[in-house]
């Protein structure tokens, strides 16, 4: 049982906790992930860490709104015990100093983006961050992102903030202006499967942090496995972050919909059930 | 003669056995036929998830006691990898002493109830048993009145507490709250040590709870086993990764001096054939962990499974027998093993695979998939199988399948249970480099000892054995348990 000591609503569906986890976050890196699980006919969902603070003792986690799981998670207050907390998971990134890396976030991706900028900038590289959403509410962290980055980038697909356009149409824009050593991206598959596309038109290597559904999380289930250079590799303990170029997004994105029409069955009958005041 | 046969003997010849003998010609006991089991229909019971073997009544467990000849030299017990005093606690149930019966079994045993359901006794004590050496009879039922016993106490409400030492204060950690590890944390806390068993789950047991499901084992009867370990003093941390929430250096510096690894064969095996991802094909790890410990078959918990209309299941152990046979009850239509040998080469037990051929399951043996085939949504519709034929023993002693070129035909399918054996779970191995283990990714370890080649880390069950059966996972955590206690006594 891990208690809830912050919680603030990034917009409407996405929600920042603070978890009281003193074990965890001292062993967490860039790049591990939690399995997390919500009363006791919950279901196991993994969410990568997206900060930690060793003097508190606790670890943070972003959660968007989409589903029975993820919506029990954000109604959570402050105070309130998350019933099962396990973790670090995965291996974590791969930090040292390339030179100019560009990353990448889209949705709450980025959330698990920012220890990773936080690392790369640590470890002297020069750090251009590209954040995107589909209108201005929904961009978040871009305070700690700025923090962190020699330059951030906003994208909106409205244009209500930044400049509208895709993510990688601000990305293009930094490639063709400067060279770019890595590559890192973090967001919904589609979105990572793009940038993949564009930086290797560039030839640029780089490195996706994939979000797949999982049961243990500890290499047990396979729920996660994905095709990575044409063979089959477990997220979990293979990951989470794998060389895009090689990675099988369209397969990733028709398995992360292996249970949609339940999923969306379910939290219809939630939502009926547990009407909002 | 040695301290166990002198133990053995001695027992033997008290008063009570002795009268017991002399209540019955042995002409008269080999008279007797072996107990049925008494077993839910299987037409009701491929549509439920309660067990499927009901137990022995009182009258039933008696007589069959009455069969056992209480031998001069009881074979049976070399049979058994946790050396259970067989004879001993069969003739406490002939003598209608039942509580006692199953204080027997907890000496040696730390999952009586469990290992009742599950042992594979067709080969380890009753294989032994005199009925099968030298009468060429079925053997004494040592696996059904060792489940009449354990049930007889968990049902009393008076579970007894074996005895335990003074206590040393020395702090000693299982890796893992499998069967190795259960069994490893009874006999140390018997003696005296302060143990912690972490575990990575969010549910005590390991396999127990994950893999066998309920029509086979109950989480209930595991839960009322763990209760006495609970009651003995061993101490569970759940959703604890030894290597990842904390290293072992970590441990070590909190005062565990000793740890037994006992991590399980976690990673399922793939057969790496085109269109193995697809939606609707899973492990049978998954598939299983899903139904039994994350309850998806109930719709009040929030876990989705997919429970098709046909089902196949590739592989012929005791996991695919169990996939397939919860396929059924999850509504399927058609449930299908598909096997590459002939049924005489499966290594699921024989009660399994008969119970799963009353339970309207179809056996493809003789065919292997060579691919699978998705519908538009990405979802697994089809699959080409081949047919097998046997060759030559392979190194396993068992015919090597062969492929019939030209053989291949299309079956309809909507969910695939991959069930090809697992490797070895890889965190601890990663998380401690200087760990010596083989390239099937098991720990090496000392065959008397089961001490690895980390001084004061010792390992057990299917993480050394790289897939076996609960009983010999509990045999593992014994002898580590009484190597261990030997390394931090000397």
């Amino acid at each position: 049982m891990n208690k809830i000591i912050e919680k603030e609503y990034f917009s409407e569906a996405v929600v920042k906790l603070v978890l009281e986890a003193p074990a965890i976050a001292r062993n967490r890196r860039a790049g591990h992930f939690v399995i997390v699980r919500t009363g006791d006919k919950g279901e196991r969902i993994p969410l990568t860490i997206a900060g930690a603070n060793l003097e508190r003792g606790t670890i943070t986690l972003v959660i968007q709104k989409v589903g029975v799981t993820s919506t029990k998670l954000c109604d959570l207050e402050v105070g309130d015990l998350v019933t099962d907390v396990v973790g670090p998971l995965g291996k974590p990134t791969h930090i040292e100093k390339v030179g100019t890396v560009l990353a990448s976030g889209g949705g709450v991706g980025v959330a698990p983006l920012l220890p990773i900028v936080e690392a790369l900038k640590e470890a002297g590289n020069r750090v251009i961050t590209v954040l995107a959403a589909r209108k201005r509410e929904l961009i978040i962290l871009e305070e700690q992102m700025r923090e962190h980055s020699d330059e951030v980038i906003i994208m909106t697909d409205d244009g209500s903030y930044g400049k509208k356009g895709l993510v990688t149409q601000g990305m293009e824009e930094v490639i063709l202006r400067e060279k770019v050593d890595l590559a890192v991206t973090v967001g919904p598959a589609v979105m990572m499967k793009f940038c993949s596309l564009l930086t290797g038109k560039y030839g640029i290597s780089t490195v996706a942090s994939l979000n797949t559904l999982m049961v243990d999380g500890t290499g047990m289930c396979g729920a996660c496995r994905v095709t990575v250079g044409g063979k089959t590799k477990f997220v979990c303990v293979d990951g989470p972050e794998f060389d895009a170029h090689q990675v099988d997004f369209d397969e990733m994105m028709l398995r992360l919909n292996s249970y949609k029409l339940s999923e969306t069955e379910a939290y219809e009958n939630f939502l009926n059930s547990n009407p909002k005041p | 003669m040695d301290g166990v046969s002198e133990y053995l003997k001695q027992e033997r010849d008290q008063e009570w056995r002795l009268a017991l003998r002399g209540n019955m010609k042995n002409k008269e006991r080999t008279q007797l036929e072996r107990v049925s089991m008494r077993e839910q229909a299987a037409d009701k019971r491929n549509k439920n998830f309660t067990e499927v073997n009901l137990g022995l009544l009182k009258e039933q467990a008696m007589l069959e006691a009455q069969r056992c000849l209480d031998c001069v030299n009881p074979t049976c017990i070399t049979g058994c990898p946790v050396g259970i005093n067989i004879p001993k606690f069969i003739k406490k149930i002939e003598a209608g002493e039942f509580l006692e019966s199953a204080k027997v079994l907890k000496e040696t045993n730390t999952l009586p109830a469990v290992c009742g359901r599950v042992c594979p006794q067709e080969v380890q004590c009753e294989e032994a048993c005199f009925y099968t050496q030298k009468l060429k009879k079925p053997p004494v039922a040592i696996g059904f009145l060792e489940r009449f016993s354990a049930d007889y106490e968990q049902n009393s409400g008076e579970m007894s507490v074996p005895d335990i030492h003074d206590k040393n204060g020395i702090k000693v950690a299982s890796i893992g709250s499998g069967p190795a590890g259960l069994a490893f944390a009874a006999d140390m806390v018997k003696l005296g040590y302060d143990v912690t068993v972490f575990e990575a789950l969010h549910e005590i047991g390991g396999v127990l709870k994950y893999g066998i499901p309920e029509f086979r084992l109950p989480n209930r009867i595991v839960d009322l086993e763990i209760d006495v370990l609970k009651k003995m003093g061993v101490k569970f941390e759940k959703n604890f990764i030894v290597g990842a929430t904390a290293s072992v250096e970590d441990l070590k510096a909190e005062g565990f001096k000793a740890f037994m690894v006992g991590s399980g064969a976690g990673l399922p095996n793939f057969m790496n054939i085109p269109g193995e991802n697809y939606i609707g094909i899973y492990s049978s790890n998954e598939y299983l962990t899903r139904v039994n410990l994350m309850n998806a078959a109930d719709p009040a918990y929030d876990t989705p499974v997919i429970s098709g209309n046909k089902v196949a299941v590739i592989g012929g152990g005791n996991t695919a027998m169990d996939a397939v046979r919860t396929s059924k009850r999850l509504g399927a239509e058609r449930s299908i093993i598909i096997y590459r040998r002939s049924i005489q080469e499966m290594p699921a037990r024989v009660e399994e695979i008969k119970h799963a051929q009353e339970e309207d399951i179809e056996f493809m043996n003789l065919h292997n998939p060579l691919e699978y085939f998705a519908d538009e949504n990405g979802r697994v519709c089809k699959m080409k199988v081949q047919k097998m034929k046997l060759g030559e023993p392979d190194s396993s002693g068992r015919r090597r399948p062969i492929p019939i070129e030209g053989s291949e035909f299309i079956i309809e399918v909507d969910t695939v249970v991959v069930s090809v054996g697992v490797s070895p779970n890889p965190l601890i191995p990663q998380s401690m480099k200087e760990l010596e283990v083989s390239s099937w990714g098991t720990i090496k370890v000392d065959p008397e000892s089961m001490h690895s080649s980390v001084e004061g880390v010792f390992a057990g069950g299917d993480i050394v054995r790289g897939g076996a059966t609960v009983i010999l996972a509990m045999g593992d955590g014994r002898k580590a348990a009484e190597a261990m206690n030997r390394y931090l006594t000397q």
